[in-house]
């Protein structure tokens, strides 16, 4: 029992993470209908900015708080996405408004590859640590209800923090704003936001820009977990099943989506890998999303709005 | 002026009909085929056949699947790498279980494995398209790679994972040299190639194009989506796997999975995006692009830099490399949908006109 409630917390840690790049998906494509392929090189690029900035930015600037320079180097990083999703929309997107969905999701590929290339070549292609002061050491609780009790992460509990207060920043920031109010209307429908006004090519940048700090919150949680590497980039593949599980549109179906996708490949490895011959987590959420397209195209909470072939 | 067909008048169906109605089209063709066959083998040294030719005409295969797919039948595709990998495998698996099995005979099995394994994975496009097609077969790429990499009767319980293939011959010539390889991928890719342009000319290739343009619209005049999307499904995935089987037997000849990862799958999307949407050219065009763009910036980036003295790092040409797909990818998606095939025929319209344009 001890042993299942582990492995389905390490689920849940997992999915958290799956669920911040899905917000970032999400997100962008319930704004302007990209399938936003680069939201891995997003991450990774995101990831690269925050790890050099932090070792730099105390040498540039002398500063000696290990806290404020990481609150400067999160911010510069910050700007810097801000940045790059000008760029995108101004170069990439604008030209192809209105093309088809398969269009926009090559594109993306291709602004993947160039954020890839651009990223290692600013900051390098090594391996970087990330240490925003995430308490490392593992805890034990509920040793009285079992025998060894749980044994859980502290980084994680903090991680999962961070994300909901997150998720729920964006919420509040969906539902109060002006802006936000803004999003929304672009995202029900594009024709009636610009007809009554509302600025599209702004909401998009601003769009990127959301996902973009969504990237860097999940570079950072990943990056002092595993480390800054080359392989965030395929952080993205793992996205992409949860937003099919748990519906393109739908914010709370990429966290739910997220959780039982990270869940379900913990359980399954455990339990199910050995007996077919182990690390199965690479597909098992790929053939959960390839079921859910057969049988419930619009995922668990999306909008029934999928063309139907 | 040398370029137009003033005076060729076609005189009965089938010269209407010819895949090349211009003379001077067909003579080029046939002079190039013969040039491939015939001069470069005499003229080219051994480090070209290895480091271009062969795994040009092989990806230029497995482009013309991809485009039979993704270009003609409009179901946008990342899981080109599986099939190949599916045909490379099963081809190995024909070749060293089946005793006496002809060379030919395993290549194609492998193709024909591995367009049964796309039909499988197509049968998603009834129900779904576009972006969340992407992701199915983006389903297949992943279950391959791991049934390639864990189940050890896939590759012959080799304890390392990989496998390889030698002494090929096919009746009694043995295929060992690059000139033998080149050649031989060269008939493959000619008779491929005629195969797929014939195909995309007759009735189920415009029933691909239906599909692809409207499908509902395909639908009310009487195509039946279940056999148009999944006949594209099968014909490309037969194409794409016999290039895998070609590419792990002719040009590796020992490989492991990672030879078909998901890297795989896109590059030959770029190919077929870069090279043209929907055009047999386009193929050829976009896996040359592909194929010589990275030798390229290999020879000339450092030379480039040095010319300005920065000096540029292996590591650094690597990135650029990334960073100039990335850039042509969106610059052809946004100034050339088509690709360069589409550059190629303007170019040819304007020559008939030349030099008296209107």
């Amino acid at each position: 029992m001890g042993f299942f409630l582990e492995t389905l917390i390490g689920g849940l840690m997992a999915g958290m993470l799956y669920s911040l790049v899905a917000l970032g998906f999400v997100l962008i494509f319930k704004a302007s209908g990209v399938f936003n392929f680069a939201q891995g090189a997003m991450v990774l690029f995101a990831a690269l900015a925050m790890a050099r900035f932090s070792a730099w930015i105390p040498e540039w600037l002398g500063i000696d708080s290990r806290f404020l320079a990481n609150t400067v180097a999160f911010l510069v990083s910050a700007a810097l996405m801000f940045v790059v999703a000008w760029l995108i929309e101004r170069l990439v997107l604008r030209y192809l408004v209105n093309q088809e969905g398969a269009t926009l999701l090559m594109a993306t590929l291709g602004i993947a590859y160039v954020l890839e290339g651009v990223g290692t070549s600013i900051f390098g292609s090594d391996i970087y640590k990330i240490d925003v002061g995430m308490p490392k050491d593992p805890v034990m609780i509920l040793e009285g209800t079992f025998e060894g009790g749980l044994l859980i992460n502290k980084e994680d509990l903090v991680a999962a923090l961070v994300a909901a207060i997150l998720v729920g920043l964006l919420a509040l920031f969906f539902q109060k704003t002006t802006t936000g109010r803004a999003l929304r209307a672009v995202a029900d429908d594009h024709q009636a936001a610009q007809s009554i006004g509302i600025p599209l090519n702004r909401i998009w940048v601003i769009v990127w820009c959301v996902a973009g700090v969504v990237a860097l919150v999940a570079g950072v949680i990943w990056g002092s977990k595993l480390g800054v590497q080359f392989s965030l980039v395929t952080v993205a593949l793992r996205g992409l099943p949860v937003v099919i599980l748990g519906g393109l549109t739908s914010i709370p179906g990429a966290i739910i989506g997220g959780l039982i996708i990270g869940v379900g490949e913990k359980l399954s490895e455990v339990y199910l890998g050995p007996m077919i011959g182990g690390g199965i987590e690479i597909w098992f959420a790929y053939q959960l999303a390839l079921l859910f397209l057969l049988f419930r195209p619009q995922g668990l909470f999306g909008e029934k709005i999928i063309d139907r072939v | 002026m040398l370029y137009r067909e003033n005076g060729q008048f076609k005189t009965s169906y089938a010269a209407d009909q010819q895949i090349f109605p211009i003379a001077q089209d067909r003579w080029a063709i046939l002079a190039i085929v013969a040039f491939a066959f015939v001069g470069v083998p005499l003229l080219v040294d051994e480090y070209l056949f290895r480091a271009i030719l062969i795994p040009f005409l092989i990806l230029a295969l497995a482009a013309l699947g991809v485009n039979i797919l993704v270009g003609f039948c409009g179901q946008i595709t990342l899981g080109a790498g599986a099939f190949m990998a599916v045909g490379a495998y099963a081809a190995y698996n024909f070749h060293i279980r089946i005793e006496d099995l002809p060379l030919l005979m395993s290549l194609l099995l492998g193709g024909l494995t591995s367009a049964v394994v796309g039909i499988f994975f197509g049968i998603p496009s009834l129900r779904v398209r576009g972006l969340y097609l992407a992701v199915a077969t983006l389903a297949a790429q992943f279950f391959t790679d791991w049934v390639f990499l864990r189940v050890p009767w896939f590759t012959d319980n080799a304890a390392s994972g990989s496998v390889s293939v030698s002494n090929l011959r096919i009746m009694g010539w043995q295929i060992d040299t690059p000139v033998s390889k080149y050649l031989f991928c060269l008939a493959f890719l000619t008779i491929f190639a005629l195969l797929a342009k014939n195909m995309t000319r007759c009735a189920i290739g415009r029933q691909w194009m239906a599909i692809r343009d409207m499908d509902v619209a395909a639908e009310v005049i009487g195509i039946r989506p279940l056999f148009a999307k999944l006949s594209a499904f099968a014909v490309s995935s037969f194409f794409v796997g016999t290039a895998g089987a070609l590419w792990g037997f002719i040009h590796l000849a020992s490989w492991e999975p990672a030879a078909f990862s998901v890297d795989r799958s896109f590059q030959l999307l770029f190919m077929v995006i870069i090279g043209g949407l929907g055009s047999i050219m386009g193929s050829f065009f976009g896996a040359a692009f592909i194929v010589i763009l990275p030798i390229a910036l290999n020879q000339f980036l450092p030379a480039l830099g040095g010319l300005f003295g920065v000096s540029i790092s292996t590591a650094g040409v690597s990135h650029a490399e990334l960073i100039t797909f990335g850039a042509l990818i969106i610059f052809f998606l946004i100034k050339e949908p088509h690709g360069i095939a589409r550059l190629w025929s303007t170019g040819k319209e304007k020559l008939r006109l030349w030099p008296f344009p209107h």
